[in-house]
């Protein structure tokens, strides 16, 4: 489509030197986008909405925090108390990040379910991917920055990871430490990385958006636009669903912080680290949960690291393991069933991690952490090879089946 | 076929000389930038070691005439709990009747205390497993099955010498340099 002319001669001075507004009216109106899209393609933007969130609370925190273990747990507590609006802003980035995480979960069901990862969208989903990893990082380095007994223990036990890596594991330990234990500069690293990633985010997340714009959404029956009846122009109305969509997220963001706001945390935060002391039951944030498990499924220290990494690691090669060229769930009896039963395996894997390591949890989380790995590593790929799609529809407009299967 | 002229005379010959010279310096341009980088790189990740300061407060002073028998001390040292117990002789029995292969982390007892005051017992309070610290210390803390200390993480046992019978945990609590500067004063570090 040719350049729209525009007519404001500001406008068009802008658009001489710099070309946003060709650029803009690109995207908005000239984007094809599918016009059948459900409400799970809401999380993309909703993800981008809660970075936003997470990245103005957290510069205004951190004009009132102070890095230094003497300090750190009081600037919180008085960001709580003392400082107009504090408890609210603090609250906002609290709960943010747990939302962040739930919005993001779910985005990343969605590609699973509806295929989402596969060609052409392999680096897309790879960069997602990297997005997912990131977050992590930040999150866990941010709940080191209250410094109450999670934050510390929590901080403890997952450095201590490395020390898995033979040889030289001890050394990278203290080197992430910046001393022989979680100490004054461990927290002042954090924060320095807390701060940074995030921005990190964003740059990636304008990667990850340059590589949808490439091919456009995946929709719900997983087949390409064939014709510009497939498509609606994103604006008016892919911004007005998405606008919707921030609307009711907001909405139920706002009343767990209004009223539940220590609902998804742990009250051994609220006690001041004590690098003496370890709480009789540590336990991580929600959002690490299933990871947490597989690491202590693995009665061997080195590969439980392992294992816990490699469950993310495997989603980097998802789009190889599933070679079904057949994109959505919905043409895929079996794959249908598998997805549910991966779901189900990833939230019983939340449960494990969340319950002492003894008993039923050990044998439950082994289970778990065999069929997730199993799920990608064996069942993917078999069922490439011997499951019967049904019939894809023409088009997206037109919902006849093609009597084929590509 | 003849080989190509150029307009100054020179034959193609000649540029196989240069492509190799050019090779070269490809080569040695991109090792120089290597090495530069490497150069570069070293003093940032270095920098995250631990510091001067931090270094120096490596060893601490305990004076452990206080300390009855049966009864367990945590002092700090470089920032971690170090356990000073005084073992009960039946403690040190125990110690020391444990037949070598049924441990996970094989190592007798008298490699682990000092031959001559075999009833204290110095080691590092933080398990080996992911670093928790683990119970023990306290009269009335779970001791785990082996009279120890009692990793409540994820359930690692340690017994009255500090080595790791059972649980995840794959070594012995360590036990730091330490030495008796006089009768009742311990050095650690
Ligand atoms: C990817 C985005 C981010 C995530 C997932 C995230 C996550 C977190 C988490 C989980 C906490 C602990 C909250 C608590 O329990 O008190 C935290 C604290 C904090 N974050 Fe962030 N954060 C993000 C972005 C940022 C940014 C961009 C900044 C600053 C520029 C920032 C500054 C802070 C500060 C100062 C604290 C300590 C105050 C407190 O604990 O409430 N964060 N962050
Ligand atoms: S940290 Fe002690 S058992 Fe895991």
């Amino acid at each position: 489509m040719s350049s729209p002319e525009f007519s404001n001669p500001i406008v068009r001075w802008i658009e001489y030197r710099l070309p946003v507004f060709s650029m803009l009216h690109h995207e908005m109106h000239e984007y094809p986008t599918p016009r059948n899209l459900n409400y799970m393609w809401n999380f993309g933007s909703l993800a981008g909405f809660m970075l936003v969130v997470m990245i103005v609370s957290g510069i205004v925190l951190s004009m009132n925090y102070t890095a230094h273990v003497d300090y750190a747990f009081a600037s919180v507590e008085r960001i709580m108390r003392d400082v107009d609006y504090g408890w609210l802003v603090r609250y906002i980035h609290m709960n943010g990040a747990s939302f962040f995480f739930i919005v993001v979960y779910i985005h990343i069901f969605r590609g699973l379910y509806y295929g989402s990862y596969k060609a052409p969208r392999e680096l897309l989903w790879i960069l997602g991917v990297v997005i997912l990893l990131l977050m992590m990082a930040t999150a866990f380095m941010g709940y080191v920055l209250p410094w109450g007994q999670m934050s510390f223990w929590g901080a403890t036990v997952i450095t201590n990871l490395f020390s898995a890596i033979p040889l030289i594991g001890e050394n990278i330990v203290t080197w992430l430490w910046g001393g022989f234990t979680v100490d004054n500069p461990t927290l002042n690293r954090f924060f320095s990385l807390h701060f940074l990633l995030p921005f990190v985010i964003a740059g990636v997340v304008i990667l990850h958006i340059a590589a949808l714009h490439q091919h456009g959404s995946n929709n719900p029956l997983g087949i390409d636009i064939k014709n510009k009846g497939d498509t609606l122009p994103f604006h008016p109305y892919y911004t007005v669903k998405d606008l919707f969509g921030v609307g009711l997220l907001l909405t139920i963001f706002m009343a767990v912080v209004s009223y539940a706001p220590n609902y998804m945390g742990h009250p051994d935060n609220y006690v001041e680290a004590n690098p003496l002391v370890t709480p009789a039951h540590i336990v991580p944030e929600w959002y690490f949960l299933p990871f947490y498990a597989i690491l202590r499924a693995v009665p061997d220290k080195l590969g439980g690291v392992i294992a816990m990494f490699a469950a993310i690691a495997v989603l980097f090669v998802l789009p190889w393991l599933d070679r079904s060229p057949i994109r959505s769930a919905k043409f895929r009896p079996v794959y249908f069933v598998l997805f549910w039963v991966l779901l189900a395996d990833c939230i019983l894997l939340g449960f494990c991690g969340a319950n002492p390591a003894e008993g039923i949890w050990v044998v439950l989380s082994r289970i778990g952490t065999v069929y997730y790995f199993a799920h990608f590593i064996i069942l993917l790929p078999l069922l490439s090879l011997y499951e019967r799609p049904i019939d894809l529809p023409l088009s997206i407009s037109n919902p006849s089946p093609s009597g084929s299967n590509a | 076929m003849s080989e190509p002229v150029h307009a100054d005379g020179h034959h193609d010959a000649d540029s196989g000389m240069d492509e190799g010279r050019r090779d070269f310096l490809f080569m040695a341009t991109g090792a120089m930038a290597a090495v530069g980088t490497a150069a570069a790189v070293w003093p940032f990740l270095s920098n995250l070691r631990p510091a001067a300061d931090t270094l120096a407060l490596a060893s601490t002073e305990v004076n452990v005439a206080s300390v009855g028998e049966g009864q367990s001390i945590t002092v700090v040292w470089r920032g971690k709990p170090t356990f000073i117990r005084h073992r009960t002789s039946k403690e040190i029995t125990e110690a020391q009747s444990v037949n070598l292969s049924d441990l996970p982390d094989p190592q007798a007892d008298s490699e682990r205390v000092k031959a001559s005051d075999a009833k204290w017992l110095v080691i590092v309070g933080v398990c080996t497993h992911l670093g928790c610290i683990p119970l023990g210390q306290k009269t009335g803390d779970a001791k785990g099955d082996y009279d120890g200390w009692f990793c409540p993480c994820h359930g690692s046992h340690y017994d009255t010498s500090g080595r790791i019978r059972k649980g995840p945990a794959p070594a012995n609590l360590a036990v730091p340099p330490y030495e008796f500067v006089s009768e009742n004063i311990i050095k650690i570090g």
